[in-house]
């Protein structure tokens, strides 16, 4: 069976007033049907600008300078504007992590369903309402009727979640892509969206990709995993090795930065160093050596290719393939982490 | 190199230790004017008969979901918000209701840290005038002393001297929770509300930041309120936590006693809820509230929580259960009719 959607080295750029600035560079991978793909990182890393290559919502300055997207072997990476508004909705749709925000103020819950509905269903004006009903009664709202005629100021955070939810599954997409889905909802809410994900993933086999920076929503939801780290993907693998196995020192740095509910006493988290560098100045060879606590000669001046190391199995770290000793040298940039921060206090 | 006040005392034990913090059926109501004339027609009853010690030295987490009140506790005790009823006590002293001249000598030991480094700092004053300017005001430095305090504080926080003479913008989220923690400090303080310091910083910057408020509060004897929905921040940092829900503490315990044994049943769906980072765990029973946390303008009859509850009972609605200090033995209680 053919991949769903396939990423094959996209580089994405926007212009800006101080020059070109690459967000995305050279992601590719792969999607089938009814699969999830968690998408991780820090802000900034490109997860985000990722999925909006794929819907191309990029803006006036945004655009896809190389590779090429698949959606059902079909390439959209050439398609028109016109075209790309055919898809969005109906074969790819997205829910965004502010349902403040992403819903109209001054529509109802009901039309902005519908407008939808009858755009790329072509149904009637009353089939549609009765579908919209429907839909809104699969994400798990009571009294659908009423809420088709409420604004979207008059309901919560979680409700407002799922009737986008409601509108993004409405025209059956193959894709959901999902920006922070949960992130700006409370743990109890954000536990009911989750189920509801995974009960709506059940019944109707739309492929997810979830894009969080929430490494336990990836472990409760996700089949793979991609680590993203300034624009490039560091490790991909099922998401049971990259949590058991994880091999970048990125990954394991972050799994060791979440304070863990069933641990024991912990005196100091790891935590990692530093700050993602600005798109503007990436530093040389691997991205990540400003910050890793691996660096070596080799890092600062080479970067490393992105290699399976076992089956399925991504990890674009030198030292992971074996390429240099294990000798840490000091890094200049680390000046900011805590053991210098306790060394000075005392 | 560095010396703080001779204020690092050792720190006691938590157990015996005198509170420093003591709130007493502390309410704060916002009142809701409707109609032309703007007549008070209802309160959102944001802090409702909370009673809790925060003891010298320790840090009390303060945890809930949004509109629970965790936020308005903090921003009451340091008298941003004017209370309704109950006292609040610092070191003995019922503050209440204490004037503006007589909370400021006061104001230098209480500080706070608030949770979006990008809107608490002025973006048009350089570092060193965001940090001297607290000191400057309360008389904790001269023109010709400041300078050195600054650099103080900056080696305290871990942001390089060099860094002094910068804007906020120019710093990143991380550096600039740094910055606002080194303003909290630069008065010398006893006792920082730290509201969300976290939640608004990436993963492996949380972690920074967490660890750097550990090792102050060591260094320093610092007394820590710290608010935050984000449980894994919580149980790393606090020794005793109070879980919130809609204005009412509903337990109170050590962090241990919190997260092995919960006895309240909101306690536990809080818990169950937060998704585990090992997908091993992924097929576990949890348990799901469903529904949404009723409005503080009209709280529900009984026990607030009975209409989530999923062992809700008769007596639940219409019975208000007690939170009685120590009710489970060991500084652990519970306001539940059915403790699990």
């Amino acid at each position: 069976m053919n991949d769903l959607l396939e990423v094959d080295g996209i580089q994405t750029v926007f212009r800006t007033e101080r020059g070109e600035v690459t967000s995305v560079d050279g992601v590719s991978f792969r999607l089938k049907a009814g699969e999830t793909l968690g998408i991780v990182g820090e802000s900034g890393c490109g997860k985000s600008v990722t999925s909006l290559s794929i819907m191309r919502l990029l803006g006036k300055n945004g655009s896809i300078r190389r590779g090429e997207i698949r959606l059902n072997g079909r390439s959209i990476t050439g398609l028109a504007e016109s075209a790309m508004r055919q898809i969005r909705g109906s074969e790819v749709s997205m829910i965004f992590q502010d349902p403040m925000t992403s819903l109209n103020p001054v529509f109802t819950i009901g039309s902005q369903l519908i407008e939808s509905i009858s755009l790329h269903l072509k149904l009637k004006n009353k089939e549609a309402r009765l579908h919209a009903i429907d839909m809104l009664r699969k994400v798990g709202i009571s009294r659908p009727e009423e809420i088709m005629d409420e604004y979207p100021h008059k309901l919560s955070g979680g409700m407002r979640q799922r009737v986008m939810i409601a509108i993004a599954l409405s025209c059956k997409p193959k894709l959901l892509i999902a920006d922070e889905p949960t992130t700006a909802l409370d743990v109890t809410i954000q536990a009911q969206i989750l189920d509801l994900m995974k009960k709506l993933r059940e019944e109707t086999g739309t492929a997810i990709m979830l894009i969080t920076h929430d490494l336990g929503v990836v472990a409760e939801m996700a089949d793979r995993v991609i680590v993203m780290y300034a624009g490039q993907i560091v490790e991909e693998a099922d998401v049971f090795t990259l949590f058991d196995k994880p091999l970048h020192p990125y990954t394991t740095g972050l799994m060791g930065s979440i304070p863990h509910l069933d641990a024991d006493e912990e005196e100091t988290l790891a935590s990692i160093p530093g700050t993602v560098p600005p798109l503007q100045q990436m530093p040389s060879g691997c991205r990540f050596h400003t910050r890793c606590p691996l660096a070596g000669e080799k890092c600062m001046s080479e970067s490393p290719p992105l290699l399976e190391l076992a089956e399925g199995h991504y990890v674009r770290c030198w030292a992971a393939q074996g390429h240099m000793e294990l000798s840490p040298t000091e890094s200049s940039s680390m000046e900011l982490s805590l053991p210098q921060t306790k060394g000075a206090m005392t | 190199m560095i010396e703080f006040d001779a204020r690092a005392y050792d720190r006691p034990e938590s157990q015996t230790a005198s509170p420093l913090v003591k709130l007493d059926g502390l309410k704060t109501y916002y009142p809701i004017r409707k109609g032309l004339l703007g007549r008070v027609r209802g309160h959102v009853k944001a802090v409702d008969d909370v009673s809790l010690d925060i003891r010298e030295g320790e840090t009390l987490g303060l945890v809930g979901e949004s509109g629970c009140g965790k936020s308005t506790i903090g921003r009451t005790i340091l008298r941003l918000e004017e209370s309704t009823g109950g006292q609040i006590v610092y070191k003995g002293e019922n503050i209440t209701r204490y004037s503006t001249s007589k909370m400021r000598p006061l104001r230098t030991e209480m500080q706070m840290i608030f949770q979006d480094p990008f809107s608490s700092l002025n973006p048009w004053m350089r570092v060193k005038d965001i940090l001297k300017e607290p000191m400057l005001a309360h008389g904790k430095a001269t023109a010709s002393t400041a300078d050195a305090e600054v650099d103080r504080l900056l080696d305290a926080v871990g942001i390089p001297r060099s860094y002094k003479d910068r804007y906020v913008h120019e710093f990143s989220g991380g550096q600039r929770q740094r910055i606002g923690i080194a303003r909290a400090l630069s008065l010398n303080p006893k006792f920082i509300v730290c509201d969300e310091p976290v939640s608004a910083l990436d993963v492996s910057i949380q972690a920074q930041v967490l660890n750097l408020l550990k090792a102050l509060q060591k260094e320093l004897g610092l007394t820590y309120l710290f608010i935050a929905h984000g449980l894994g921040a919580v149980k790393y940092i606090s020794t005793r936590i109070a879980v919130m829900y809609l204005g009412k503490v509903v337990e109170i315990g050590t962090k241990e006693q919190i997260f092995r044994n919960p006895k309240h049943p909101y306690t536990q769906i809080l818990l169950n809820a937060y998704p585990v980072p090992n997908p091993h765990l992924r097929g576990r029973e949890k348990m799901v509230v469903q529904g949404d946390v009723p409005s503080p303008t009209a709280p529900p009859s009984g026990c607030r929580f009975h209409t989530r509850c999923p062992f809700a009972q008769e007596r639940c609605r219409q019975e208000e259960p007690p939170l009685t200090a120590d009710s489970l033995g060991d500084g652990h209680a519970a306001a539940c009719h059915f403790t699990l």
